[in-house]
């Protein structure tokens, strides 16, 4: 997911009996379903547990600004163009709001950027992988965003009002991302035999990947365990993977692609598909920075930061001179 | 190989003091028209492209998001002046056609737009500068006798009116900041310099589309671009270079080394699978 | 070092006529760019006809007390701004 792995502090998840008087009325505002706001009592490991994972979630939309925009200056046809463009700009407005949500438990942008960039916090692993041809932007639109909002329409109920409300914007916004990936591969699915074979290409690459983003089984995690009663985490890793696969293999049907496992069958007796699981050493291999993009990634945000520090201050300075001139005017009437 | 415009004998007519004539006769040689619309339409798109470079990299999402927007403008005006440039040839060609299939040396575009984009502060005076010359122009076409030309003008007049507004604010804020981003401002402005008279000196084809009534003549947008920078210069506390010479050669498609190593990314995908739909 | 630029909260009223919506917040260096900002971010989808700014430092916000709180909020700790708190409408502009 665009939140992987995210730790809570606890060994374990407290009974009602076992809490202090404020945190049973604290859980049990959240078993009723009320919205949790900032300026509320909230246990410290609930506080910090929503800054690592809505900053994860934010650093994902940003770092995943650069697979995608990878492809701005070379899409297709000027259509194309627009609409990745557009598409890619979201993903920033999505950032921002996260980032805005995490502010209100009392942290800044600014440091989150900088445990981002000192590695000390981390983004989705999906963002590693290259996009190396035009198929890479339908892939990423068709499988990552649809990935994505797997998780990301539960998130809309969960607990923290300031994260609801963005995941309600966002799942607002991003309905036209997964179709304009399946879009793409539409056309090239049906184009020439050059297309066909990227298209596949791009399908056979992004596929484990893609099934990665929900992070290794969590069935017997305390920390899943903790976040589902905070209800800040809505399903398991493995309910939203076996949902992921079971949209997704008839619409890789209806492309003509092929899901690049041999083990995948359908099984009647659960309803759903029986499927290969992804290569968890590559995960956690990319998760240690050896993914194939990971120091590009890095490279490009932190540039990004260093060099428009001129600007950010350069204005500032300009808001402050000009601040100070106007008091003063209204000073020299008075 | 088509022949290149002879570099050492400019063949470029001056007509003095036309302006648009909205009584004019509404025609022009359809040559001259289908070449006023491709630099019109070629300035947003390779300017549109040069923004659209900075998407994930700007100093600050807000600013990802707005030069976003920018670029988004752009290339919709794009479709819809290379959209007519087409229909006007009449040779089954479409916008598509002529964004990803022409050659460097059929662009029409202003060299100024195909500078590359420098530093944060480079990339905005450019568009500053370029600004101030799009945002009368389209004024002007909008009283064009071609309501087609009319109709795009005040479509994306709208739009850049906002561009205008925001990258001029931008300009003085980074002139009157810091020492650093006074200094950055100052250099982009010299070095962007000597790129932008080429806007203002008219050929035939000015002459044609100005005798028409269809457009106006390129000097006659002068005072208005001078107005402009005289009044957001002096707030950015930045001094207008003194040196009028001017590169030229952009209109009539000879460019700079840039354009090519632009075309080559852009085009990419169209020419390594011709004929392919996308 | 940096200082960030401060955080505003960004007010809209959409076409049909309704009073300003809280939709958000972002980061900009003074009100005057806030607005700007916010057309930029927060009108991609032709949302809204009217703006406004307010720094997040400038908002009073009452203490929650839905259904009588049983404990008073943790004045200790520091939260920099209601962002994405919906202000109710008849509180009317703040």
């Amino acid at each position: 997911m665009y939140a992987q792995m995210v730790k809570t502090d606890a060994d374990k998840v407290k009974a009602l009996q076992e809490m202090t008087p404020e945190e049973r009325a604290f859980q049990e505002r959240v078993d009723r379903g009320e919205k949790i706001e900032p300026k509320d009592w909230m246990p410290e490991g609930y506080r910090r547990t929503l800054i690592r994972q809505i900053g994860q979630h934010a650093h994902s939309e940003i770092v995943g600004q650069l697979p995608e925009g990878n492809w701005i200056t070379r899409a297709p046809t000027l259509e194309r163009k627009a609409i990745l463009l557009a598409k890619v700009q979201d993903e920033a407005g999505h950032g921002l709001y996260l980032y805005c949500a995490a502010e209100t438990l009392g942290v800044t942008r600014d440091e989150l950027t900088e445990r981002l960039l000192s590695g000390r916090m981390k983004y989705s692993s999906i963002f590693n992988y290259p996009t190396l041809t035009w198929a890479d932007i339908g892939a990423v639109g068709w499988l990552v965003d649809g990935a994505a909002i797997m998780n990301q329409v539960p998130l809309q109920r969960t607990s923290f009002g300031p994260y609801s409300r963005a995941m309600i914007r966002i799942c607002k916004e991003e309905s036209f991302h997964q179709r304009q990936g399946f879009d793409i591969m539409m056309k090239l699915a049906r184009g020439t035999e050059a297309q066909k074979r990227m298209a596949q290409d791009a399908l056979d690459r992004f596929w484990y990947p893609s099934l990665m983003m929900f992070g290794p089984s969590d069935k017997d995690s305390v920390h899943s365990a903790q976040s589902m009663s905070w209800k800040i985490k809505i399903n398991t890793n493995d309910e939203l993977r076996q949902k992921f696969v079971d949209q997704t293999v008839p619409q890789a049907e209806y492309l003509g692609l092929t899901i690049p496992d041999p083990e995948l069958t359908w099984n009647e007796a659960k309803g759903g598909y029986d499927f290969s699981q992804p290569d968890w050493s590559e995960f956690f291999e990319v998760l240690a920075g050896n993914g194939p993009c990971n120091a590009d990634r890095m490279e490009a945000r932190t540039r990004a930061w260093e060099e428009g520090a001129w600007f950010r201050d350069g204005l500032m300075a300009h808001a402050k001179k000009a601040a100070a001139r106007r008091a003063a005017a209204r000073h020299a009437a008075e | 190989m088509p022949s290149l415009p002879d570099m050492t004998t400019p063949n470029l007519a001056r007509p003095e003091g036309l302006t648009p004539r909205p009584g004019g006769s509404g025609t022009a040689p359809a040559d001259a028209l289908f070449e006023f619309l491709l630099r019109m339409g070629d300035n947003t798109l390779i300017l549109g492209h040069r923004v659209s470079e900075w998407c994930g990299h700007a100093p600050v999402l807000e600013e990802d998001i707005a030069l976003a927007n920018t670029a988004l403008d752009l290339i919709g005006q794009t479709q819809m002046w290379l959209g007519l440039a087409a229909e006007v040839e009449g040779r089954g060609r479409d916008a598509d056609a002529l964004a990803f299939l022409r050659d460097a040396w059929d662009f029409r575009n202003l060299l100024l737009v195909e500078r590359p984009n420098g530093d944060f502060g480079q990339t905005l005076m450019r568009q500053f500068l370029f600004d101030a010359w799009h945002a009368p122009m389209l004024t002007a076409l909008e009283g064009s006798a071609d309501p087609r030309i009319g109709e795009i003008a005040a479509k994306a007049g709208r739009e850049v009116a906002y561009h205008l507004e925001r990258s001029a604010d931008l300009v003085i804020r980074l002139g009157d900041g810091t020492e650093e981003s006074h200094a950055r401002m100052q250099t982009a402005l010299d070095r962007l310099w000597p790129w932008t008279g080429e806007a203002f000196i008219p050929d035939a084809t000015d002459a044609a589309m100005a005798g028409a009534g269809l457009a106006p003549a390129p000097d006659s947008l002068r005072a208005a671009w001078d107005a402009t920078l005289d009044t957001v210069l002096s707030e950015a506390t930045l001094t207008r270079p003194e040196d009028d010479f001017a590169h030229r050669g952009g209109r009539q498609g000879r460019h700079t080394e840039h354009l090519g190593h632009l075309l080559s990314t852009m085009q990419w995908l169209q020419r390594a699978y011709p004929g392919a739909q996308w | 070092m940096s200082s960030e630029w401060p955080l505003w909260e960004v007010f809209i009223r959409g076409q049909h006529g309704l009073n300003h919506r809280h939709v958000g917040s972002l980061h900009a260096p003074d009100a005057e760019m806030a607005i700007k900002h916010a057309r930029d971010v927060y009108t991609r989808r032709n949302e809204g006809v009217s703006i406004w700014v307010v720094p997040s430092a400038a908002i009073a916000a009452s203490s929650p007390s839905d259904k009588g709180p049983l404990f008073e909020p943790a004045n200790s700790k520091v939260y920099r701004h209601p962002t994405f708190y919906d202000i109710p409408d008849d509180v009317g502009h703040m």
